[in-house]
């Protein structure tokens, strides 16, 4: 138990520099552009030109790049994130909230997607060329092919024309009104299309590594001597075959994080889910400097939380890890 | 090339090429293909669903081989909804092979999917955009391939901290969402791009996220295939790196590419449609799948005109091909 503390902590100061070298790419970029949130305000009559050049003297905006940067980690070390100049508030209560949302329908959408393809491609890999595979095999490569957004937008059509789930957003509009147990069904309610969308897309993926992993597995000569020693066929897939393929699916956990992210910002932005990539969108078109950055980190933040608990978790099911030595993300 | 055609049959690979070559050859005979322009609008014709081509006239005489057309009137109901009824008076039959692929006499219009809210044809700008998209995704493909093949290699061929850096630089791409990278890197762009240039900017965008994972693959093949006795000989030989890596290493990791790309084509054309419609990619008079799309955002316009939906499943029939590529393409070789 100690050397894990000691190597998630290991691993965590590993990754520190992402978390802050994102934003600091961000910001480069935003750099670049033209221009600041202030130029649509420089458009109203009723503010005056001293006001929007004290607002952008206030926030650095006119200040070299690094400058900038070291305003913004200075701040930081107080958990200031600076200010939303488009939700007037400061960006880590703007943040909040969002982060979690997105947590939350990522979160569901990683368990519905291991849920369905670990046992399918379990399934699929037994079976293997059999009726059952091809019908599987041809269901994921749909899965795939139909883009994230245009399910969304099916899936809403068809929400709307049978009533029956929510069209968008997280709450309905009385959910202040209701019990504790009535709000965690709206939410769930609400949840249905963005997770089954979401979690379906990478359960077509994972359900594809999973039958190839296992497989693989198979095809091995220990299986072959298992059978041979007349262990039960249900041992052998689940206590053999079962670990050994699930492996290295748990790495790619991590390096598919990213995509996952992708993949909700999408979704949210056309389901209405009030998350992380939604505010980010609306940020970046409106160059909220200080909401884009914060964004950034906290998707950082994000990552690296999913890559050390994919890294943790290997080291929960593989002992030949515990015995060796910790592993790192570049395998040598 | 063995490594990829060797050991198959010729079957395994006549579905997914005839599919792609379908989908290749509407998007470069588009010009011919399309019945109209993608630019073509008429006002008077907007939301006008799929024209029905008739075979039987309404005397029940057939005219099996001359197919034709009738012209359409549109009229409001008490909804203000539109409704479009054929004239049936004058027959307008359809004619094929000439300066476009079929068309039809005016004042009637063919429309065989249909029309968006500005009256263009659906079908014809189906065409055209997936001309855009697909050139966006192999051109981004193309680049990021040659990116992630390059930096594998060296990183792979030379080791020590050059491997270790550029290992870093790749890892940090992989990490990055790269929904997030696409508006980041979008935003910094003025707004008035021209349609080159932001169709340029596309396929920059798309390569930037694509390169690393493939690198990283390409570092690890190459790891092994450089212990390898012809490296060795071609070494004592006096090749240098670059000469190893292109005219040694690449043809072993054929097979592999080939496989990585044609799954990873669909990854960037699903990327520029994203973009396109989000309204951050390529913009209205210009066409791409992606911005097709637009005009299935709300729930009426999909209620009332559900052919503008087509654009989405024409898009998903495309990364299945690709998909389908792929697939046969690991089969038939010794993929791991």
């Amino acid at each position: 138990m100690k050397t894990l503390l000691k190597f998630a902590f290991k691993r965590g100061l590993a990754a520190l520099p992402l978390l802050f070298f994102l934003p600091f790419i961000t910001l480069c970029l935003m750099h670049a552009i033209p221009g600041n949130y202030f130029d649509s305000l420089r458009m109203n009559p009723q503010i005056s030109a001293e006001t929007i050049a004290q607002y952008e003297k206030n926030y650095h905006l006119g200040a070299p790049l690094i400058l900038q940067y070291g305003y913004w980690l200075k701040n930081l070390l107080r958990l200031d994130l600076g200010f939303s100049f488009a939700y007037q508030q400061p960006v880590l209560s703007v943040l909040k909230s969002r982060a979690w949302n997105t947590f939350l329908l990522s979160g569901a959408s990683i368990l519905f997607a291991w849920g369905i393809a670990l046992p399918l491609g379990l399934l699929a890999a037994i079976k293997r060329n059999r009726w059952q595979d091809r019908i599987l095999r041809g269901v994921s490569y749909l899965g795939l092919s139909f883009p994230n957004f245009f399910l969304c937008l099916l899936f809403l059509y068809l929400a709307y024309r049978t009533g029956g789930l929510p069209l968008s957003g997280m709450r309905s509009v009385h959910y202040d009104a209701l019990t504790w147990a009535g709000k965690v069904t709206d939410i769930a309610q609400h949840m249905i299309i963005p997770v089954l969308i979401l979690g379906g897309g990478s359960a077509c993926h994972l359900f594809r590594l999973m039958r190839a992993q296992t497989v693989e597995v198979l095809d091995k000569d220990f299986v072959l001597q298992l059978e041979a020693s007349r262990i039960p066929r249900r041992t052998i897939l689940f206590r053999h075959v079962l670990r050994n393929a699930v492996n290295p699916l748990v790495t790619l956990f991590g390096m598919e994080l990213p995509a996952l992210f992708s993949g909700a910002a999408l979704v949210e932005i056309f389901t209405g889910w009030p998350g992380l990539g939604q505010v980010m969108l609306s940020a970046v078109r409106s160059q909220d400097l200080f909401l884009v950055l914060g964004n950034m980190l906290v998707i950082s933040f994000l990552l690296i939380c999913g890559n050390l608990i994919s890294d943790v978790l290997l080291i929960g099911i593989d002992p030949r890890i515990r015995a060796w030595n910790p592993p790192g993300r570049s395998t040598s | 090339m063995k490594t990829v055609f060797g050991n198959t049959k010729i079957k395994r690979w006549l579905l997914p090429a005839a599919l792609l070559g379908t989908v290749f050859i509407c998007s470069a005979g588009a010009d011919w293909l399309a019945p109209y322009s993608p630019q073509a609008e008429s006002r008077t014709y907007a939301y006008h669903p799929p024209s029905r081509v008739h075979f039987r006239d309404g005397q029940g005489k057939l005219s099996l081989f001359r197919p034709f057309v009738y012209q359409t009137r549109l009229s409001f109901d008490s909804l203000r909804r539109r409704h479009y009824t054929e004239e049936t008076g004058e027959k307008f039959y359809l004619k094929f092979f000439g300066r476009r692929f079929i068309s039809v006499p005016e004042p009637a219009k063919i429309y065989l999917l249909g029309t968006d809210p500005r009256g263009r044809d659906v079908f014809s700008r189906i065409l055209f955009g997936t001309r855009v998209s697909l050139a966006a995704a192999l051109l981004g493909v193309a680049l990021a391939t040659t990116i992630g093949f390059l930096v594998g290699g060296i990183a792979g061929y030379f080791g020590g901290w050059t491997d270790h850096f550029l290992m870093r630089v790749s890892e940090f791409f992989i990490m990055i969402p790269g929904f997030y990278l696409l508006l980041a890197l979008r935003s910094t762009l003025p707004a008035g791009l021209d349609s080159r240039q932001t169709f340029l900017l596309i396929v920059l965008i798309l390569s930037m996220i694509g390169w690393g994972s493939l690198s990283r693959v390409v570092r690890g093949m190459t790891l092994s295939l450089k212990e390898r006795e012809f490296v060795a000989a071609a070494k004592v030989l006096g090749r240098g790196p670059f000469g190893i890596l292109t005219r040694h290493i690449l043809p072993h990791l054929v097979s592999y590419l080939g496989v990585a790309v044609s799954l990873a084509i669909p990854g960037y054309i699903l990327g520029e449609s994203a973009l396109s419609l989000l309204g951050l990619g390529i913009q209205d008079p210009d066409v791409s799948l992606g911005n097709l799309l637009q005009d299935c955002m709300s729930i009426p316009s999909i209620q009332l005109s559900p052919w503008v939906l087509a654009p989405g499943f024409w898009l998903a029939f495309i990364s299945f091909c690709f998909y389908l590529l792929g697939d046969r393409i690991a089969q038939s070789g010794e993929i791991q």
